[in-house]
């Protein structure tokens, strides 16, 4: 009796929790438009949503390999499930067509669709969120006023209860901060409008900070390194890897251009975000350089000071010939994998990354490369494995791909050797699972043609030897 | 000393290991299919077939090739018989200069050796590394096109070292 009593009770509070979820879930729709006439859009706003869509590197999630660009369909592989990017055409039945502003705003804003479904965070309106009223207005303008394409999205492949998108509201309520950015009036408005781009449509986060279990960005790991498309995105805050720490200036050229001379270039899903960022004035990528150059913070004396020697090194000679090591006068004796290694360097990589021939056209020297001092070796892996595939139609920088070539064993071995010879790191822990792995994904993880260079000197083969 | 086997021969090359392939296939083995364009893997020209694979002989050294199989265009066929891929060439007469052709053959039949029904786009996905200076890749297409439905009707030589191997 007593026992029925109970289970009465908690029944119903389990129901009046249930009731009150989903009346905290539910969304209302916004009523259906007929698509508005491309005239009816100020041409001026027109080009700032075009600007705008750049920094948020829409065209790249919501265009399908060889697809019609913003047409969706591409497929997200998430730890979870496969998402497939939507259709953002004005296409009334399978784009957003019969979206009003007023639809668009909030699905930046609060991340739920005109209908009033919850999106999925792989559209990442964690940072969209803090775009402005006004800058919405232009992305809206600008993607009315693309050509409409008929394109069905793919269903979801995601388990059940994830595929329940009121699941969604729940995981909003734990971590979901909705809310314009606010500017912090103690620093520049360079700064600012830097930290504006790069929390918001920038997303720099969405791929630049670990996430969590359930795929939300860890908030007390603020740029502290994460992954995107099996690629290692490195972490852009005081533990930043880089062996020549960055600073403004070379922040904006990277970022402006694909490549920077002691930094190597944009490759992986960083190509089109650089491709992207190119198409604006300088002065958006100088405002996010110096936002996140104040995040990575100065660099520590020690960081700085292995910096000059690589510097110093740089003028003396080609950073595979002498291996440099902690101040020991001898060359240390290698471990029997990295001496493998070693001979594949001299044989297969020396030729470019020894010569001494400026980026972004010649090979980086390695003991410079971020990638020989990451967390993971998958990046320098996929360049291995794929090489950088070259811009399309213009010149640009480019490295063949030895995949049919290097087995897996010789890559692990070469890995030794980079890892022991171009950083002060301990080696990496079993690289071969990772090395299997990525090749088996091939070319379709992650492998954009790089950015064109086009800042770069315009006499590409011009030998430039230092020393 | 290296030891690898070049359209079903057995070669032992005295080289330093760092010897691009292209160098012992033109200059050891005396098989001039192969063509040196950039030398730096960025062309396409010398493109020849390491076990399945199309791989830039330029920068393949030596030194990785021990007990492996290459395939040249001259392991496609002879000129009494040619293979498919060399049949589809001739019969859509895709080459100007033709600089660029073995190279272009040896990519094409690493893929089509997999799947000789690839689309028109996985072609050109795949033919992307390999540059022609001519401007004669709408007849490398329709080549590549053709030999995929020679090697589908004939049934034969969707391997890379038919019908004959060449020594
Ligand atoms: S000669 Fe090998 S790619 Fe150009
Ligand atoms: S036919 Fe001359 S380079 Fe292709």
């Amino acid at each position: 009796m007593r026992i029925a009593r109970f289970l009465i009770i908690v029944v119903a509070m389990g129901l009046v929790g249930l009731g009150g979820f989903v009346a905290y879930a539910w969304e209302s729709e916004i009523d259906p438009i007929d698509p508005p006439q491309r005239t009816a859009f100020d041409p001026a706003l027109v080009k700032h949503g075009a600007d705008l869509a750049a920094v948020g590197n829409c065209n790249v999630c919501h265009t399908a390999p060889g697809g019609k660009v913003f047409a969706g369909g591409l497929a997200l592989p998430t730890p979870f499930g496969t998402i497939y990017a939507t259709n953002i055409t004005p296409d009334p039945e399978t784009g957003i067509g019969r979206w009003s502003e007023e639809a668009f705003v909030r699905s930046m804003r609060e991340g739920v669709d005109r209908e009033g479904n919850h999106l999925y965070p792989a559209f990442p309106y964690d940072h969209f969120t803090r775009v402005t009223d006004e800058d919405n207005r232009a992305l809206y303008a600008y993607l009315m006023t693309r050509e409409p394409v008929r394109a069905e999205t793919p269903a979801n492949e995601l388990p059940f209860p994830i595929d329940q998108r009121m699941v969604l509201a729940g995981w909003k309520l734990l971590f979901f901060d909705e809310g314009v950015y606010e500017a912090d009036t103690a620093q520049s408005q360079t700064w600012n409008r830097g930290a504006y781009l790069a929390e918001g449509l920038g997303h720099c986060g969405a791929c630049h900070s670990p996430r969590n279990a359930l795929g939300a960005v860890r908030t007390d790991a603020h740029y502290a390194g994460g992954e995107s498309e099996g690629w290692t995105a490195y972490a852009l805050n005081a533990d930043s890897p880089a062996p020549i720490p960055w600073d403004v200036d070379a922040l904006t050229h990277y970022l402006h251009t694909g490549w920077e001379t002691r930094h190597g270039v944009a490759r992986g899903p960083m190509a089109p975000v650089t491709q992207n960022l190119g198409v604006l004035p300088d002065t958006e990528a100088r405002a996010i350089a110096t936002y996140v150059a104040s995040v990575m913070r100065e660099p520590t004396p020690e960081k700085r000071q292995r910096a000059e020697a690589l510097l110093a090194a740089e003028t003396a000679h080609p950073p595979g010939v002498q291996v440099q090591s902690a101040g020991s006068q001898t060359a240390p004796v290698l471990p029997a994998d990295a001496q493998r290694g070693a001979a594949i360097y001299a044989a297969a990589c020396s030729s470019c990354h020894d010569a001494g021939r400026p980026l972004p056209y010649g090979g980086l020297r390695l003991d410079h490369s971020t990638a020989m001092y990451g967390p993971t070796p998958a990046n320098p892996i996929n360049v291995i494995l794929n090489g950088l595939p070259a811009p399309e139609g213009e010149r640009g920088p480019i490295m063949p791909g030895f995949a049919g070539s290097l087995d897996d064993g010789q890559i692990v071995d070469l890995l030794a050797y980079l890892r022991s010879t171009f950083s002060d790191r301990p080696p990496w822990e079993d690289p071969g699972p990772l090395v299997a792995r990525l090749r088996e994904a091939g070319v379709e993880a992650g492998v954009y043609a790089l950015d064109s260079g086009s800042a770069a000197p315009a006499n590409p083969s011009k030998q430039e030897t230092t020393w | 000393m290296v030891a690898l086997t070049v359209n079903g021969t057995r070669h032992e090359i005295e080289a330093e290991p760092d010897t691009p392939l292209l160098y012992v296939l033109r200059d050891e083995c005396h098989l001039h299919g192969a063509k040196y364009g950039c030398g730096l893997g960025q062309c396409g020209a010398c493109t020849v077939i390491v076990g399945g694979e199309a791989v830039l002989s330029c920068v393949t050294p030596l030194l990785l090739l021990e007990n492996k199989e290459v395939t040249t265009v001259e392991g496609l066929g002879t000129i009494e018989q040619p293979g498919p891929m060399q049949q589809a060439f001739i019969e859509e007469q895709a080459a100007q200069c033709g600089y660029c052709i073995p190279g272009m053959m040896m990519r094409a039949q690493a893929l089509l050796g997999r799947n000789p029904a690839a689309t028109d786009g996985e072609i050109r996905a795949h033919m992307e590394p390999n540059l022609c200076r001519c401007g004669t890749h709408m007849r490398i297409m329709a080549a590549i096109r053709r030999a995929g439905e020679l090697m589908q009707t004939s049934g034969r030589a969707a391997s890379a070292d038919a019908p004959q191997r060449a020594g």
